[in-house]
């Protein structure tokens, strides 16, 4: 594409023509809304949508997809976001459910709610939990019910009342102290470790009959597993404290242990990470969460069970937290998770993990000799936190990284690492891929030590540069307006 | 193994690279009592097999003419919709931080946001939510946090799921809700409190009904508290939309527009708010810029709101959303333009209409909706609804979905443009029978 | 690092500076140069009471939010309204125009002990 077509990429209202039509839905023939609905119920003017031919409208988006990168097209070693291959088949399986209304009739929804309670099943085994919930729509999601369980379960105890605080170490996921607020806690945050990993000593000085629950990720987002774990858990349920499992790294160490081995209480699990269905974008996702024996009251409703050879949705739960969400979650993102399972099996489900770990401890070698600093570099896992060397930011290496044909790692997350890259390459990328991309981010910094205005110029072969943030954050301009043209 | 490229020699190369003979060792600093758990699942299988599996399950539900709603519908979705949506670079990126690398995404979204701000008459929308449910639960605590308040009253006429939802999160946050029950088929005038900050209601209700709510938002706003309004987005391209009759904050069920029903998802939510409470929206928003050389550009804007900045003080959790689906709405509204979604519109309606009538011809069957309507009434029915659904499933329909909580024998049903007048017809002569 | 010395400090980068029965508050030319580009400021509601040490304001930059915390106690008698067409006076001018908010203060000597440029300039050092 030339440069001018570039700066005038129209938007979908700037190529309509009034009076153009696109697909036609099946029509009844004229219909008067004025004697339909009432004429004081009928709006006034139509809503001002685009009006595009459809070979318009499937250029448009063609063209705009080509603006966009994902798996599909680059390496995308986004950390804690698993950025794993898509199998197509799952889209395929999917395909296979898309005509079912969530109100038929159970009897007549067997196979979909077979597949539900299968699923549950698996993941109980894979993470090592008792029951499990398929409703929450996303990681966060399942994070807000496992926390309202958690309060639910200390509220039926009596204890509600005083344990009010949830404890989050300060690498965690900001979703997490989110999370904690919006369930009706007060968040504390607990520092890492010299080594990275939780101060267990610290830790332990904030539990007390005040905690309601610690919630913690293993591997954390440094990439190391928290070897102290098992100690941790028993002193947290020794004081009565709740143990939260974030499962947005559970990629590193599917299949070789569990969180519920670990002592946790909760787990969510992020299908679209790592159940290898697609983060289309931002979402849809799927958050399931598991909970141990003692919290299964407080799910939410409905559950599948299995009567004889039936499956029914279960809405009996008298001490349940309620809904989260409306209908049994996202079901065509749970038939995805389904089939990626039974593709892997848990050798293969195993193996990803393992694949996921040497892909990365790979790479991260391969960084080093390339003059990156690892702050904490212990025996990382599937990711590892990387700084760029000295006097290079981490934000105009992601852009040389675009020139590259690379999508950029996480920046300047965890918190705790100044300049942080977070690397996570995942199981199913190729070892020379691996290695192309350290060579590019090796040149990039080389480049940048030597010329440090050709850095901060990158990137310059996207479809736009670098865009003005303030100017956006300042004055937004949130919609299209035809005056505004 | 399945979807992996390394080979064996690879894996020697890069395990001896650093320093270790088998995968195992890159667990060997893990407890060892952890390690290795037996688990239970089935050998893998080919992909031919999966889709034996997925196929065998397949088989044990019944599609067939689906005249059930709850704001999830059979319409019509374009060929292309599927085709673009599904496109790899929209399907398998990340939500959007890299401007640059995501310019696709960020102006889909910024063309969403624009489209979801034109049909509900309000001024400014997110980039989506979860489903329609969480979105008015977004939407009650976005309006407590602007008016610094702590009670909800809430019509019966919103949909029983969405008021679940929102039940759970209100008791998280401390905040108390009351239900105002429906007379009839409508909501009735209510008092509203000077220390209510939220009042929820649909349009068109949980019974199809469309009802004159501006009375009911001009008593809200004078007691100081804030109009959220439940909406179905596919209404909105002829009736009268929020902003029009006085509500401050919509939401809804994004799947009439674009997404297959899928069991109830993924699909996606929608909010739109007044300008003035802007600050307040939960989850991500696109606004447009430009880059250093005057090319217009998109990019996420205001994550000062979120939770990856914010942390404990985030107006919400949200991360991921519900994109694609998102995108999939984008599509299908460019596909059918205003004209071919106020057709869609319009022949729901006036199938849904064509069907009420049809069916209040059967014996001992009564409305409970009256018109006006949108695409969904609700009928009270002379035998248990359960298996007035059941018996019908077994004829190859689905519909007459059972809602006790509105009255004894209340059931609840729905059209879409897809059902052709032989298909209401048939539908007609099968609930006949099974009364 | 411009520290002027009419005024008082906070060690989280507010200055105050008593000017008859009022306190103006804003951020240090150290805060506005860390915080980088602010986009937006949210104030307090003028008549709220507030305790030294509250968090009152918050000052947005595209990628960060920082609490302001009152320096002492009282009661929000102003604040600056023309920041929310033009935040960008907070890095333009963070000692003037770029003022966030005035308060009537309780006790006067709560003023009295916040610190001094010399020990401000001080703190700025530590944390390098």
């Amino acid at each position: 594409m030339d440069r001018r077509e570039d700066r005038a990429f129209p938007l979908i209202f700037e190529r309509s023509q009034k009076g153009r039509r696109g697909v036609r839905p099946p029509s009844v023939g004229d219909v008067d809304p004025e004697a339909l609905f009432g004429r004081e119920n009928v709006r006034e003017s139509p809503p001002r949508l685009p009006e595009v031919d459809e070979l318009s409208v499937v250029r448009h988006y063609t063209l705009l997809s080509r603006r966009q990168i994902g798996v599909d097209t680059s390496f995308y070693p986004l950390g804690s976001c698993t950025m794993k291959y898509n199998p197509r088949v799952l889209e395929a399986a999917a395909a296979r459910f898309t005509a079912l209304h969530p109100y038929q009739d159970p009897e007549t929804a067997q196979g979909a709610l077979e597949l539900m309670y299968e699923l549950a099943e698996y993941l109980k085994a894979i993470t090592g939990m008792d029951e499990m919930t398929l409703q929450p729509a996303a990681g966060a999601h399942g994070e807000l019910t496992g926390i309202l369980v958690i309060r639910a379960y200390h509220e039926d105890r009596g204890e509600g009342d005083r344990r009010r605080v949830v404890l989050v170490p300060d690498s965690a996921h900001g979703s997490n102290p989110a999370t904690a607020s919006m369930a009706g806690f007060e968040v504390r945050e607990v520092p890492s470790g010299p080594d990275g990993e939780v101060d267990t000593e610290a830790l332990k000085r904030e539990l007390g009959p005040h905690v309601a629950a610690i919630m913690l990720t293993n591997p954390n987002t440094l990439g190391l597993f928290e070897k102290r774990i098992l100690e941790l858990t028993e002193a947290a349920h020794q004081a009565g404290v709740q143990l939260y499992y974030d499962g947005a790294n559970l990629n590193a160490i599917m299949g070789w242990v569990r969180p519920g081995d670990m002592g946790f209480d909760v787990v969510h699990l992020n299908l679209h990470k790592t159940f290898a269905t697609p983060h289309g974008g931002g979402g849809p996702g799927s958050g399931p969460v598991g909970v141990k024996a003692h919290l299964a009251p407080y799910l939410p409703v409905p559950l599948v069970r299995k009567r004889g050879s039936a499956y029914v949705l279960d809405e009996d739960l008298p001490k349940s937290i309620g809904r989260v969400r409306s209908f049994y979650g996202n079901f065509g993102v749970l038939v995805r998770a389904y089939a990626y399972i039974r593709l892997l099996g848990l050798f293969g489900l195993k193996r990803a993990a393992a694949l996921s770990v040497l892909n990365a401890r790979y790479l991260k070698a391969l960084l080093k000799a390339k003059g990156f600093r690892v702050p904490y570099d212990g025996p990382t896992m599937h990711e590892f936190v990387a700084q760029p060397p000295e006097g290079l930011r981490a934000l105009d290496l992601a852009k040389a990284l675009l020139d590259a044909g690379f999508h950029p790692p996480t920046i300047y997350f965890p918190l705790i690492v100044k300049e942080a890259m977070m690397i996570e390459p995942t199981e199913t990328e190729a070892k020379e891929t691996l290695e192309r991309f350290a060579e590019a981010l090796g040149e990039a910094a080389r480049k940048g030590l030597a010329n440090p205005g050709w850095l901060e110029g990158t990137p310059y072969t996207t479809p736009v540069r670098r865009l003005d943030e303030v100017r956006a954050n300042r004055r937004p301009v949130l919609r299209w307006t035809p005056e505004a043209e | 193994m399945a979807y992996t490229p390394h080979t064996e020699e690879e894996i020697r190369a890069m395990l001896e690279a650093l320093g270790l003979s088998r995968l195992e060792d890159l667990y060997a600093h893990l407890p060892p009592s952890l390690l290795n758990p037996e688990i239970p699942l089935p050998e893998p299988l080919s992909e031919d097999e999966v889709l034996r599996v997925i196929d065998g399950l397949a088989a044990k539900n019944r599609s067939g003419p689906v005249f059930l709603g709850g704001g999830v519908r059979d319409h019509f979705v374009p060929a292309i919709v599927d085709e673009l949506a599904s496109r790899g670079e929209f399907l398998t990126a990340y939500t959007p931080y890299q401007p640059e690398a995501s310019q696709g995404v960020l102006q889909a979204i910024f063309e969403y946001q624009t489209m979801i701000a034109e049909l509900t008459g309000l001024d400014v929308a997110n980039a989506s939510l979860y489903d329609g449910a969480t979105a008015l639960a977004e939407g009650v605590l976005l309006a407590l946090r602007a008016s610094r308040r702590m009670r909800v009253v809430v019509s019966q006429g919103v949909h029983p799921e969405y008021r679940a939802v929102l039940a759970t999160y209100l008791h998280a946050v401390g905040a108390t809700v009351e239900t105002v029950a429906l007379a009839g088929d409508r909501t009735p005038a209510f008092e509203v409190g000077d220390d209510v900050g939220a009042v929820v209601l649909a349009n068109p209700n949980f019974l199809g009904a469309i009802e004159d709510l501006a009375p009911l938002a001009e008593t809200a706003h004078r007691a100081g508290a804030l109009v959220v309004a439940v909406a179905d987005p596919l209404a909105l391209a002829v009736l009268r939309p929020p902003g029009a009759w006085g509500a401050d904050v919509a939401v809804g069920e994004g799947q009439p527009l674009g997404n297959a029903m899928s069991y109830g998802g993924p699909h996606f939510g929608f909010i739109a708010v007044r300008e003035r409470l802007l600050r307040q929206l939960p989850g991500r928003l696109v606004s447009m810029t430009e880059d250093g050389e005057g090319r217009r550009g998109f990019v996420l804007a205001l994550s000062a709101r979120e939770q990856h900045i914010r942390r404990s003080k985030a107006k919400s959790n949200i991360t991921t959303n519900s994109q694609n689906a998102a995108l999939r709405a984008t599509i299908h509204m460019a596909a059918l333009g205003p004209k071919g979604l106020s057709e869609a519109a319009l022949a729901s309606a006036a199938g849904a209409r064509r069907l009420y009538e049809m069916l209040l011809e059967a014996p001992g069957v009564k409305p409970l909706t009256r018109p006006p309507f949108f695409a969904e009434f609700a009928l009270v029915l002379p035998r248990p609804p359960e298996d007035v659904r059941r018996l019908l499933a077994r004829r190859g329909f689905h519909g007459a979905y059972p809602i006790p909580d509105y009255g004894e024998g209340a059931a609840l049903f729905a059209a879409s443009e897809r059902a052709r007048p032989e298909d209401l017809e048939a539908f007609a002569r099968a609930f006949w029978e099974v009364l | 690092m411009n520290v002027p010395a009419d005024r008082k400090y906070r060690n989280s980068h507010e200055w105050a500076k008593l000017e008859g029965e009022v306190v103006t508050v804003g951020i240090t030319d150290y805060a506005q140069h860390e915080l980088g580009d602010v986009v937006y400021v949210e104030l307090p509601e003028v008549g709220r009471e507030v305790e030294a040490g509250e968090a009152v304001a918050v000052v947005e930059s595209v990628k960060t939010a920082s609490d302001i915390y009152a320096p002492v106690s009282g009661e929000v008698v102003e604040v600056n309204g023309a920041l929310e067409e033009s935040p960008e006076r907070v890095n333009e001018d963070p000692y003037g125009e770029g003022w966030l908010f005035k308060i009537r203060p309780k006790d006067p000597s709560e003023y009295e002990g916040l610190l001094d440029p010399d020990a401000y300039l001080k703190v700025l050092e530590e944390e390098g």
